[in-house]
């Protein structure tokens, strides 16, 4: 405790003192960050998103997709096949109760769910629509779809690779799926690409895992109390994340991982009032839906600008692909990694093809976007975005669409959106730890250098302005996707061979649910 | 014909209150009664955890099975020993009510003893306590020791 208080004093004085000296050019501060940050990732953010030869599709998103549609094609469409043994699955029917008290199949999934559902559903959506129109619903949606195969192979070898140790403890992920099994199939490389997952993980845990979430946390807040630099924010969340993560004070962690379920039910809830309020116009979203998938209704870039934005969004949402969800995974208790697997299809389902649409939904049958009456197609802004009713995007065009027909909705909003940021970077903040860890080796002095660094991207996160950090964070996240794809190309078959002698025991019986004790 | 009697115990001053009870009831029916200890620590596979926590569960899990095994169950089968009465035990995650009765009707016991537990708080108002879940779904008769 001692130590504790010692390291948090540190941490503070380090940030106030590099702070305090120039608070009176606090505009400043935000301006630089900015200035600096955008400099220094802006080449990053384009060897990423560099569109394909004579295109203006970046490749980087037809790499997602075309996985996800492989492993749809190559596991069967699984994702529609399993879905009613998967809730079978979390209601713990197949669950050993000899197991009681490890981590059950509902656990792994909400612990994982807690690291996605966020920010992504509720500002990435609103980004989605207000530049790739209502059309990017439907590709988004699509996506969705298609993760869950993504998300069905790389949780299943998330489980079936992980690191049990002497201790108990368990560690798994993407950087130990692809070193185990590329070595156990005698495929060159699995320590390099491992290593390369890895390095990318650490860059998305302080991109889209951290960043992202301080600087829209920090743009919610601004929302409701006015305009104050951005750093404040940072400092207060950075110290708070300290405390968590490195203090190891697990009642705020646990505090945040109970309201953040109720938060998410909420928000949901109330998507459905405003929807069943306005029921006589889901016909016509959706017909805006389809209508704008495949013509655009005159977004930037037509039906290609929908489709990208629907995909881009939908997997910075639901991070299918990208592997983070595998390390979630790994600490489920089972004797069949498949399972976990079918468990895991159910997130990008809930996460993309539930909330995200719902929120969509709400944008658009709340009259947000601008349309010209003649011809029925979208006003454009000077940046190329969908003219927005009040001209607000990001996270301010769903807390206008909610606070359209809930007027008191926004201020419910605007704590949803700071607990799920705040969730999201406990999340991602273990998500590269384990990253960081397999690279540098399991050690406290290790782990508190990582911890730190996580603690100082939440300030410069927050003072960034919202385009240096989305680019980043996009950025991150998908190279994170490059080795983990690699990986679940390379290792898939062996996913294969899980999954058909799994359907044929349970077809055969020898597989059954374990009944309660009969009365 | 042995009579299985299933205590609920947790190393609680109530705990040993039923315990006290069940081992007078062991020695009125005599040799054939067996004790069965259980010591359930409340667990439910619903509940949202932290990925720490998670990655830690097997361990933690294992510590807490140690824990109450050499903290209640041990010295209770211990006491029993020296009484001379014949008994078991084991430590189970999950729900109280629940498993005291999977497990009396598992072994074909005769009835339950449990203590009146000293539960208060908005939980309890609003669902009852353990021992109310108890008595009204159990499959045995039920012994409420005050």
């Amino acid at each position: 405790m001692k130590n504790f208080t010692i390291l948090i004093t540190a941490l503070l004085s380090l940030l106030m003192m590099s702070l305090s000296s120039t608070v009176q050019a606090a505009e400043g501060i935000d301006a630089t960050v900015n200035e600096v940050f955008g400099a220094a990732t802006g080449w990053f953010v384009a060897l990423i998103f560099a569109p394909i030869p004579g295109t203006s599709f970046p490749w980087i998103v037809l790499w997602l997709v075309t996985g996800a549609s492989i492993f749809t094609l190559y596991f069967g469409f699984v994702q529609f096949r399993s879905i009613g043994h998967s809730i079978a699955l979390v209601k713990g029917d197949y669950s050993n109760p000899n197991d009681a008290g490890e981590v059950s199949h509902f656990q792994a999934l909400a612990t994982a769910l807690s690291g996605t559902v966020g920010l992504g559903n509720i500002a990435g959506v609103a980004v989605a629509v207000s530049i790739g129109g209502p059309g990017a619903t439907f590709w988004m949606i699509l996506a969705g779809l298609l993760g869950m195969a993504s998300k069905f192979t790389e949780c299943t070898l998330g489980v079936k690779y992980r690191n049990e140790y002497k201790d108990g403890s368990v560690s798994g992920g993407p950087m130990y799926y692809i070193s185990k099994g590329f070595a156990e199939k005698g495929i060159p490389g699995g320590k390099l690409l491992a290593g390369l997952f890895a390095v990318f993980c650490i860059l998305g845990s302080l991109g889209g895992g951290n960043m992202f979430q301080a600087n829209q946390a920090h743009a919610q807040l601004t929302q409701v109390i006015g305009d104050y630099p951005g750093w404040i924010t940072g400092v207060v969340f950075a110290t708070l994340v300290f405390v968590v993560i490195v203090g190891g004070i697990k009642s705020i962690a646990r505090v945040t991982d109970k309201v953040v379920p109720f938060m998410g039910i909420l928000y949901v809830g109330a998507a459905l009032i405003i929807l069943i309020f306005n029921a006589d116009k889901i016909g016509w979203a959706f017909g805006q839906i389809f209508t704008g998938a495949f013509t655009g209704l005159g977004v930037a870039g037509g039906l290609v600008g929908a489709l990208i934005q629907g995909f881009k969004r939908a997997a910075f949402s639901n991070e299918a692909g990208v592997g983070s969800a595998a390390i979630a995974h790994s600490a489920v208790q089972t004797n069949e990694p498949i399972t976990e697997g079918f468990v895991s299809l159910l997130e990008p389902f809930i996460d993309t093809v539930v909330i995200c649409t719902m929120t969509a939904l709400v944008i658009i049958i709340t009259g947000q976007l601008v349309s010209d009456p003649q011809t029925g197609l979208y006003i454009l802004n000077e940046s190329g975005s969908i003219l927005t009713a009040d001209g607000s995007s990001g996270v301010a065009l769903t807390s206008a669409a909610f606070g359209s027909t809930i007027s008191w909705f926004p201020f419910v909003l605007a704590i949803a959106v700071i607990l799920f940021a705040f969730s999201t970077m406990l999340s991602w903040s273990y998500y590269g730890l384990k990253a960081w860890t397999y690279l540098f080796g399991e050690s406290k002095k290790m782990e508190l250098t990582f911890k730190i660094i996580f603690c100082l991207f939440v300030v410069i996160g927050a003072a960034s302005s919202l385009g240096p950090v989305i680019d980043f964070s996009d950025a991150a996240i998908f190279a994170m996707a490059v080795a983990n794809i690699i990986g679940l190309y390379c290792l898939m078959p062996i996913v294969r061979k899980e999954l058909t002698s799994y359907l044929a025991r349970l077809k055969s019986g020898e597989i059954k649910k374990y009944k309660d004790i009969k009365k | 014909m042995s009579a299985t009697i299933i205590v609920g115990v947790d190393g609680s001053e109530a705990g040993n209150r039923a315990l006290s009870y069940a081992k007078r009831l062991a020695t009125l029916i005599g040799d054939e009664c067996v004790l069965e200890l259980v010591c359930i620590v409340e667990w439910s596979p619903y509940t949202f955890q932290t990925h720490e926590e998670n990655a830690l569960r097997k361990k933690n899990r294992q510590e807490e099975l140690n824990n109450a095994n050499a903290r209640v169950i041990s010295p209770a089968l211990k006491a029993l020993e020296e009484a001379g009465i014949k008994g078991n035990g084991r430590v189970l995650h999950g729900k109280v009510a629940h498993l005291l009765n999977s497990i009396a009707v598992e072994t074909n016991a005769e009835q339950i003893v449990v203590a009146r537990s000293t539960e208060h708080g908005l939980s309890t108002r609003v669902f009852g306590s353990v021992t109310a879940h108890l008595v009204m779904s159990a499959n045995v008769p039920v012994t409420v020791v005050s």
